[in-house]
């Protein structure tokens, strides 16, 4: 779970074009949205988008969105979960 | 009815070099066309993660905004409703399109494609200071001075804004410039008449 | 200054119809224009209904006049443009200095998706002709050059609002005496890009959309072009017909919050709507029918709606969008709206929001969900919001 995280907060960054920010300053649950890193929609998207191309989980109900990525734990605690599911 | 405005500001970014004002500010001859922009933007210290998101375009527009309006504009002095951006390029928001395409070989970009329309720069400027004044952009083949002066006295005269950002933003590939222009009533001393040839003449500051 | 702007003709093609009586019977007998895709190539095939004008290319290009290799967004644009010149009485468009302003979001992107397949799979391939209409100005200048218009000719692109503000730079123009006659309008064709892109932004409907709905899933995206011909009091006056209807208020706005979204309040919606009663000189009591933006999105639904709530309540006008018949048409849903806008209030009659089921819990009000016969109207709005915070209102007036 420890390497989920780490990895997940590198491709947020790179995903999301967060230069200023480094992963490691990003908390495990530190809110994502609004008042926390103060991603948008488009973000949001963009996250759908990652969780494709890295983990091949394909989130087709944008309103699952909110709750699976409220943090990095939520998002990498919803890729176990799938991957438990896929294999 | 018609009285005079002027430009009260003007910053033109082209071949990797800035002019504020008709004197260049900044310059890097070694980033490649993109980087140019972060260089500069970390030159003048700016402070706006939302720039590392933006397509070239708007990076262009809102850069070229930003040092337009440092040092002179007074935002205080209007309402929001009150500020306006007119701006206008040949290519509309080819560059972004073609690499919005590229992405569509394997997953689209909802990052991408949101760029995909020329006007979303006028929108990122508009956010970044809260201007909500009238706003519109026109695809022409050159810089149609003679009609921006026309259309944003338009606005002016007739009080519809009371101050207008105006100009031309492009980017296709490696090539791109940005002029904008900061319209006003008032006359400070360093204003210009705006007019169609001083706009022109602003335009191709490298050549004058 | 202060002289008025008539509506002397206005022209129209979209999924409903393929000229404005087509369109008006649609309109009157709740025929919506999605369904599955006929024309457009796209993996989305079975999965997204859309509302396509029902021609090919070909036969598109035979009512138009022009050859078919050139971009869809053209030949709708030169369709809709000619009738609205042909209803307008104005013969002979050299007797008047006359301009055409025609909107557009997407250029020829339906040309050009189609040489980047051929193209990218071997760069000897593709024919080049395909592409040198690529820009959204040389649409516009494609029909200009058929209709015979050279006086003044612009694009403007500003997304969902793009035709409503070439409608209102049209009736500037006229107003400070630098024009006669405008053609003023918008349109787009539908393409993979569009589809695939707004695909991406999770905002497309697998089903018939439904506006205001508070279930509502997104939007149906929909093609076509409409026009309206704009022209001063010294030309109305030479006309057969004089006409009875006039452009009274306009105002655009930035809502400053978002590339895509709304702010929820709908500051930029509120604005542009306000703004345009102050030039009409009207009182929000004075409207008598609002042609929606209602998209079926989540976000401008709500935000739209607040805004109204905030200028109109508790009185509320009838409303409905009729994006549910048409689609979302993009740079052309302003112009294509204008043009049912001046239909409302030219037979008396308030168009359906279809699929209407529940409305939303957070608004005062529901929009119309049958035909309305009979109404009496003097004043209508016309709502057109676009991404880049783009909003814009119009308001048309009965004489």
């Amino acid at each position: 779970m420890d390497k989920l995280i780490s990895d997940l907060k590198s491709q947020i960054v790179t995903q999301l074009n967060l230069q200023d920010i480094k992963p490691e300053d990003i908390g495990d649950d530190q809110p994502l949205f609004v008042e926390g890193l103060g991603l948008d929609s488009i973000d949001a998207l963009e996250l759908i988008v990652l969780l494709q191309q890295q983990y091949k989980i394909k989130l087709s109900n944008a309103d699952e969105g909110p709750k699976v990525f409220r943090t990095v734990r939520t998002m990498a605690e919803y890729i176990t979960a799938h991957q438990a599911q896929n294999s | 009815m018609s009285t005079n405005t002027y430009i009260n500001a003007d910053c033109v970014i082209t071949g990797n070099r800035i002019y504020k004002n008709g004197r260049p500010v900044f310059d890097d001859q070694a980033a490649a066309a993109p980087d140019f922009l972060v260089s500069a933007y970390r030159h003048f210290d700016l402070q706006y993660p939302k720039f590392y998101k933006m397509d070239h375009t708007s990076r262009l527009g809102w850069l070229a905004n930003e040092l337009l309006l440092q040092e002179g504009f007074q935002k205080e002095k209007y309402r929001p409703e009150e500020v306006g951006i007119v701006l206008s390029n040949s290519n509309s928001s080819l560059d972004t399109d073609i690499r919005y395409y590229e992405t569509v070989q394997s997953i689209p970009s909802p990052a991408l494609f949101v760029y995909t329309l020329p006007n979303i720069v006028i929108g990122e400027i508009s956010i970044c200071h809260g201007f909500k004044g009238e706003n519109a952009f026109f695809v022409s083949e050159q810089f149609d001075t003679g009609f921006i002066e026309q259309y944003v006295n338009g606005l002016v005269n007739n009080n519809i804004l009371q101050a207008c950002i105006c100009g031309w933003v492009e980017w296709l590939g490696n090539d791109y410039r940005a002029a904008l222009f900061l319209v006003e009533k008032m006359k400070t001393a360093n204003s210009v008449i705006f007019t169609a040839e001083n706009l022109n003449k602003i335009y191709q500051i490298e050549n004058g | 200054m202060n002289e008025p702007v008539f509506i002397a003709g206005t022209g129209i093609i979209s999924a409903i119809g393929n000229n404005v009586a087509a369109c008006l019977d649609a309109l009157q007998n709740s025929r919506a224009g999605m369904g599955p895709m006929k024309y457009l190539r796209s993996a989305h095939q079975q999965r997204l209904p859309v509302a396509e004008v029902k021609l090919s290319n070909e036969e598109l290009a035979a009512l138009a006049g022009l050859p078919a290799v050139k971009s869809r967004t053209a030949l709708l644009s030169l369709v809709a443009a000619k009738e609205a010149l042909s209803r307008s009485g104005i013969t002979d468009v050299k007797a008047w200095r006359t301009g055409f302003i025609s909107a557009n979001s997407v250029g020829g992107m339906d040309k050009t998706e189609n040489f980047f397949n051929q193209f990218l799979a071997d760069n000897r391939k593709g024919r080049l002709r395909d592409v040198i209409n690529h820009e959204c100005g040389s649409v516009t200048e494609l029909a200009a050059d058929a209709l015979g218009i050279k006086d003044y000719i612009s694009t403007i692109s500003t997304a969902c609002s793009s035709s409503a503000n070439s409608i209102f730079l049209g009736a500037r123009l006229i107003k400070n005496g630098i024009l006669d006659v405008v053609v003023a309008g918008g349109t787009d064709s539908l393409t993979r890009f569009t589809l695939n892109g707004f695909n991406t932004l999770m905002i497309v409907d697998e089903q018939f959309c439904q506006p205001f709905d508070e279930h509502r899933r997104g939007l149906n995206l929909g093609e076509g072009a409409g026009y309206v011909v704009l022209v001063s009091d010294k030309v109305a006056a030479t006309l057969p017909d004089k006409p009875g209807i006039t452009l009274s208020g306009y105002c655009n706005a930035n809502d400053a919050y978002h590339q895509t979204a709304s702010s929820p309040e709908g500051t930029g919606s509120y604005l542009a709507m306000s703004g345009a009663l102050k030039k009409s000189g009207l009182q929000p009591s004075d409207i008598d029918y609002i042609n929606l933006h209602g998209t079926g999105t989540q976000n401008n639904d709500i935000a739209e709606g607040t805004a109204i709530k905030r200028l109109f309540g508790p009185h509320f006008p009838k409303m409905s969008s009729t994006k549910t018949f048409t689609g979302h048409t993009l740079g052309a849903s302003g112009g294509i709206e204008a043009v049912f806008s001046v239909m409302a209030l030219e037979h008396s009659i308030v168009f359906p929001n279809l699929r209407l089921q529940t409305p939303m819990k957070d608004l005062p009000f529901v929009p119309v969900t049958e035909v309305q016969q009979n109404v009496e109207m003097k004043h209508v709005l016309s709502n057109s919001f676009g991404f880049g915070g783009n909003c814009s209102s119009l308001i048309f007036s009965k004489v």
